[in-house]
């Protein structure tokens, strides 16, 4: 569910063919042109799926910031969709001034085609990611189905609600929560975890293509009894629809790290690379922080911690990095073609 | 259409002027629309050699995603063959109040975003939708099944057959259906010796446009398909999962197999037409 992406090098060429020869270098210039002037300077955050509602808010409170320091009018503009896909839109092109995505390992597939240097995140405070989450389960109010935890999830009967890990960045951080938690139990070991992981698949019964399609499904559509979902989802979707949905935090999840970088070809290319990476570093001001934790993320500043303790459980977290080995090994382990989610997936 | 193609020539003997600047225009706007992308298609799912080439398209989940894709369009394709043309029939022959809104109607598909279309159709399939809930009590699940790929390519697909067989039902003359009843011909002897034979060439036609729209269909059907692994994933779903990996050549040799296949399927389709069409004549 990709929202209208601006593209404004294709829409360029567009109209270069269009045009003849002789409108050839007119956009570009024009463009550039736009830029230099007292005109607006415009951004492209392109972030994964349920960030909507955040960058809507940290947005403005940045434009008004960048507004009273430097005078200077900001549009930036928002582009959602899975992790994955929009990683993909910027290696084809899509000119994004900075990426917030699911996961690291969609900002390495960047990287790695040269757009972004390949230190990115030490550039920036906690890995570049400003603020964490985890996966929690959105049950149907009263739990009829009694869910408590991960071992429940595959008891006869009930249906899971959960994207396509290889499409989805916050299903990929579903998929490790899982296995984690199998892992850790009694006895527990990769095969254990592989055989809960085929187990909890089985219990799937529609597969989305990213985590707001799951939403939707598990919602409006009446689908399944659990929802697997980024913490901010699930009380996005019980503040959508009051009395409908209780949320269920699991004995062990996953600290889920969406970090953000600034996309060094396209900056220097549009001559946005200060206004870029202020925008940045505004996500760890104290202002920002509070925006992030009232829209249900995890803050990194100690004092919004404290701030909004009551509203965030403390849970036990596996991080990728200390359990899994990183998201590049996490990745070919799990999501690559013939890794374990495509193993569970043969028919047998 | 491929058989009656003879050897090229490049003047053509016609009185009628402008046959190079034709030519040009021809070539050059089919290139940019339509060989240069093919083009790069097909140059696209080798650079890991043949052999990965041939094991991404052998996978069992790719396999199982292009039978998917072509046996639903395929079975879409043959309900919308017989209800299409009921549905021109009844369009063409019948006078009733609301015809000429229920006409525009047919071409709803063809207009509305094909995302559109499936969140609609969503929507209703599902259990706790209006269709979705009268047939959940009976044990029919359409949406998020094979059966609600189904459905959706029977929707996109409806207008193909009604716009190619309401023309040629128009022009024939009801006179000769008259002159058969005079004969003694029964009703459905009529139809079978006097209105199908005339009608079957646009029925291919309506065919295979149908077909070919829903083997490529994508925005409709991921809404309701489910999207599982092995069950309900089509394979234009399969080429934007590899995608979204950046697996850019497997994603194209997905593709390339598509094309092959429809390709395959299309001109089966345009032999049996020109066969038909030699017959009728």
């Amino acid at each position: 569910m990709t929202e209208t992406k601006l593209n404004f090098n294709r829409r360029g060429l567009i109209a270069a063919a269009a045009g003849g020869a002789a409108a050839l270098a007119a956009p570009a210039v024009l463009r550039g042109a736009a830029q230099a002037a007292a005109g607006p300077i415009t951004l492209l955050n392109v972030s994964y799926d349920p960030t909507r509602e955040l960058y809507k808010a940290i947005n403005a409170a940045f434009i008004r910031y960048w507004k009273s320091r430097t005078g200077q009018d900001l549009v930036i503009n928002q582009s959602h969709g899975g992790s994955g896909a929009q990683a993909r839109s910027v290696i084809d092109g899509l000119e994004a001034d900075v990426v917030t995505l699911a996961l690291a390992y969609d900002i390495d597939a960047i990287a790695d085609r040269g757009l972004i240097t390949p230190n990115w995140q030490s550039r920036l405070p906690d890995n570049s990611t400003p603020y964490t989450s985890t996966i929690v389960f959105l049950v149907r109010k009263g739990n009829p189905q009694h869910i408590r935890d991960w071992g429940d999830l595959i008891k006869p009967g009930v249906q899971v609600i959960t994207a396509n890990p290889k499409t989805s960045g916050g299903a990929r951080w579903n998929l490790l929560a899982a296995y984690s938690w199998a892992l850790k139990q009694p006895g527990g070991n990769a095969n254990t975890a592989k055989a809960y992981i085929a187990n909890l698949y089985k219990h799937v019964p529609v597969l989305d293509s990213g985590s707001r399609g799951s939403t939707t499904t598990f919602a409006e559509r009446g689908i399944g009894d659990v929802l697997l979902a980024w913490e901010n989802e699930a009380y996005l979707s019980q503040a959508e629809f009051p009395g409908k949905f209780d949320i269920v935090f699991p004995s062990i999840s996953v600290l889920a790290e969406p970090p953000v970088a600034v996309v060094d070809k396209n900056v220097d290319k549009h001559g946005t690379r200060a206004v870029s990476e202020a925008y940045l570093n505004f996500l760890y001001s104290p202002l920002a922080q509070d925006i992030i934790a009232q829209n249900h993320y995890r803050a990194r500043n100690g004092q919004t911690i404290a701030k909004y303790e009551a509203n965030f459980p403390k849970l036990q977290l596996t991080s990728v990095d200390a359990d899994f080995g990183g998201w590049r090994k996490a990745q070919a382990t799990f999501f690559a073609d013939g890794g374990l989610f495509d193993q569970i997936y043969k028919p047998s | 259409m491929a058989l009656t193609l003879s050897l090229p020539r490049l003047r053509e003997p016609s009185v009628l002027p402008g046959f190079w600047p034709a030519l040009g225009f021809t070539v050059a706007y089919l290139s940019l629309i339509v060989l240069i992308p093919l083009a790069a298609l097909i140059a696209r799912p080798w650079e890991h050699g043949l052999a990965d080439f041939w094991r991404t398209v052998t996978d069992s989940r790719v396999l199982a995603a292009l039978r998917l894709s072509f046996g639903a369009a395929f079975i879409a394709s043959l309900v919308n063959l017989v209800m299409g043309l009921i549905t021109a029939w009844a369009l063409v022959r019948y006078d009733f109040p609301g015809r000429r809104l229920l006409d525009a109607m047919v071409d709803v598909p063809f207009a509305l975003p094909t995302a559109v279309a499936g969140i609609a159709l969503a929507t209703l399939y599902a259990p706790n939708g209006w269709i979705g809930a009268l047939l959940a009590p009976l044990g029919v699940k359409v949406a998020y099944t094979p059966l609600g790929v189904l459905v959706a390519l029977i929707a996109v697909g409806l207008p193909f057959i009604v716009r190619s067989v309401q023309p040629v039902l128009q022009d024939l003359d009801a006179e000769i259906e008259e002159a058969a009843l005079t004969l003694g011909a029964g009703r459905w002897r009529r139809i079978r010796t006097v209105v199908l034979p005339a009608v079957a060439p646009a029925l291919v036609t309506g065919f295979s446009l149908a077909f070919a729209r829903a083997v490529g269909e994508y925005g409709s059907v991921i809404f309701i398909a489910g999207n599982m692994p092995l069950r309900s994933e089509i394979a234009p779903l399969l080429i934007v999962i590899k995608l979204s990996q950046f697996d850019y050549a497997g994603a194209a040799a997905v593709g390339l197999a598509m094309l092959v296949l429809s390709f395959a399927a299309l001109l089966v389709i345009n032999i049996g037409q020109a066969l038909l069409l030699r017959r009728g004549r």
